[in-house]
């Protein structure tokens, strides 16, 4: 019992460890990024001893430069709720992790231990709750504030959260019934096989409509351009307008944080997992075949982040009303046919007889 | 009076599917970002200098490029034994419209050369950079083509600069020892008068 409780410790230890890290790591990302796209430079200027890293230092200037802040919180605004807000943000962002399969399982002796924190029969269930639950720390950020433009930014951001899940939850349908299982695990398991012999049966190729519908949504739930509304920080007020300090930097924290998190989830149900494409576990040693598959996840997880970030640095912001009609009149249908085309096809095969 | 009926242009259907349309605009942005990185990494390993990955000037370490006759700040000019070309003729200080130029003129040893300034200051915090100073000179003895951008002090006192400074644009405030031979109103030592021509004749003797 000891064991298995030190064991789950060390996974969670792990994954808090990476996503932290990378989650750290996104603002040095988004300004490289955006630099190179715009034929800039980018921020290079933070260094410790003269040694500059290509401007790696300027997430760690930001963090001390956050701790530091004074925390302001609006006359009149309710304490409790204003801090937990931010709390609730972050930390329904980083227990959807807990979910995620990272790698295959790993033999150590007699004993296989799953990589994954949670070994939960409806992951994808309780990655969706986690992923609902995040509307809360926006809602409560924008009613404790006791600002009205921060109210209507947090009923923007829930209005568009609650629109969005929506078609999230339908598309993600279809890949539930290809596979036949809501446990990630076997999600990922059953993306190792072949179709024909050559094809990976991952989740693109099976279900290339519900992916599309599934990154359009997964984005307009990470609150980033360009479905940013309920920040806008260029023009429209958000709801952490009154927030200062490391409150505001755990909002923005809760962004890096969503965007990896929906880039886990979209590579565990549409692009495999942690399997290496046409490697099977039997071909190499466990050790070497758990290595590559954790390497293979976190390069696609990484490909998505950057996809994320190119399309956030492209793409302009939407009106709210085209924001509203793309989600429940352009997602959302396309979103059910794709289920009642996926069951009918279904239901086919198993009438020829044959196995997809 | 005709009506003229103007049509909106109607998106197709291929715009409004905008998955298309998205993608053209990643095609833009990615051909973008690989091109300067790839750029960046050949600069790393030390070619392909020429071709600049961003547009961005690195300023302290980089300056801008600037055009042959911007105005930048003043200096004077020298004659062979190191003292000024200006003769004290006081037209910079007459045409000056900030009125920023201060000379006092003194008698020069020479009887070709009419005077010299004992004392040539320009208060920078005044000068709004005509270059009506420089276009009057008879004697090309100042000019604005020093480069020096970067002018800034904490009191107005420290924008004034004095003839060591005009003369020798390397010096920067504060001046802290005078290299002058000539007999000037020395702002280094305090204001006083400093120096004489016969230490000037040593260097030269080309001089009638």
């Amino acid at each position: 019992m000891i064991e298995l409780l030190v064991i789950k410790f060390i996974l969670a230890g792990f994954v808090l460890f990476m996503v932290m890290n990378f989650a750290g790591l996104h603002t040095w990302i988004e300004r490289k990024q955006s630099a190179l796209i715009q034929d800039r430079i980018g921020a290079n200027r933070a260094s410790i001893l003269g040694f500059r890293l290509m401007g790696l230092f300027h997430p760690l200037a930001d963090a001390i430069k956050m701790f530091l802040k004074e925390d302001l919180i609006p006359k009149g605004a309710d304490k409790t709720l204003h801090t937990l807000a931010p709390l609730f943000s972050v930390l329904f962002a980083l227990m959807a992790f807990a979910a995620i399969p990272f790698g295959p399982p790993l033999e150590l002796g007699d004993r296989v231990i799953d990589l994954q924190v949670a070994k939960i029969d409806v992951a994808l269930l309780y990655i969706f709750a986690m992923l609902s639950l995040g509307v809360y720390g926006v809602i409560l950020a924008g009613f404790a504030s006791r600002n009205n433009y921060a109210i209507l930014g947090g009923l923007r951001a829930t209005a568009q959260m609650i629109s969005y899940e929506i078609a999230l939850g339908v598309a993600v349908i279809g890949v539930i019934m290809v596979y036949g299982t809501m446990d990630l695990g076997k999600i990922v398991d059953a993306q190792g096989a072949l179709i024909w012999g050559f094809i990976p049966r991952w989740g693109i190729v099976v279900q290339p409509v519900a992916f599309v519908v599934f990154v359009t949504a997964a984005l307009a739930e990470t609150k980033r351009i360009p479905f940013d509304l309920p920040e806008g920080e260029s023009e429209i007020i958000g709801y952490f307008v009154e927030y200062s300090g490391m409150k505001f930097g755990m909002f923005l924290f809760t962004d890096f944080l969503e965007t990896i998190m929906v880039a886990c989830v979209a590579t565990t149900l549409f692009f495999g997992g942690w399997q290496v494409p046409f490697l099977q576990s039997d071909s190499v040693s466990n050790p070497v075949f758990v290595m590559l598959g954790m390497a293979s996840f976190a390069t696609k997880v990484m490909v998505f982040c950057w996809v994320f970030m190119q399309l956030r640095w492209t793409v302009p912001r939407f009106r709210y009303d085209q924001l509203m009609t793309l989600g429940w009149k352009g997602l959302f249908p396309i979103a059910i046919a794709n289920v009642i085309v996926t069951a009918i096809v279904l239901v086919m095969i198993d009438l020829i007889g044959g196995k997809s | 009076m005709a009506k003229k009926i103007v049509h909106r242009p109607e998106l197709t259907f291929w715009e409004k599917l905008y998955i298309p349309q998205v993608l053209t605009g990643l095609k833009i942005t990615s051909i973008h970002f690989f091109r300067n990185l790839f750029l960046h990494i050949l600069h790393r390993l030390g070619i392909f200098k020429h071709r600049r990955a961003g547009v961005t000037i690195q300023y302290p370490e980089e300056l801008r490029p600037l055009f042959s006759r911007y105005r930048s700040r003043h200096r004077l000019t020298l004659r062979d034994d190191n003292t000024p070309r200006c003769v004290g003729c006081m037209l910079c200080e007459t045409v000056c419209p900030a009125k920023c130029i201060t000379i006092v003129p003194g008698e020069h040893p020479d009887p070709h050369v009419e005077k010299y300034p004992v004392r040539f200051d320009i208060d920078l915090g005044i000068c709004v950079y005509c270059g009506y100073c420089v276009e009057v000179c008879p004697e090309d003895a100042i000019r604005m083509d020093t480069g020096i951008l970067d002018l800034a002090s904490g009191t107005r006192e420290g924008m004034r600069l004095d003839i060591h400074q005009l003369m020798d644009p390397e010096l920067r405030k504060p001046v802290t020892n005078c290299s002058l031979d000539f007999p000037h109103q020395c702002e280094v030592t305090g204001g006083e008068m400093k120096g004489g021509w016969d230490q000037v004749r040593k260097y030269s003797d080309n001089q009638v």
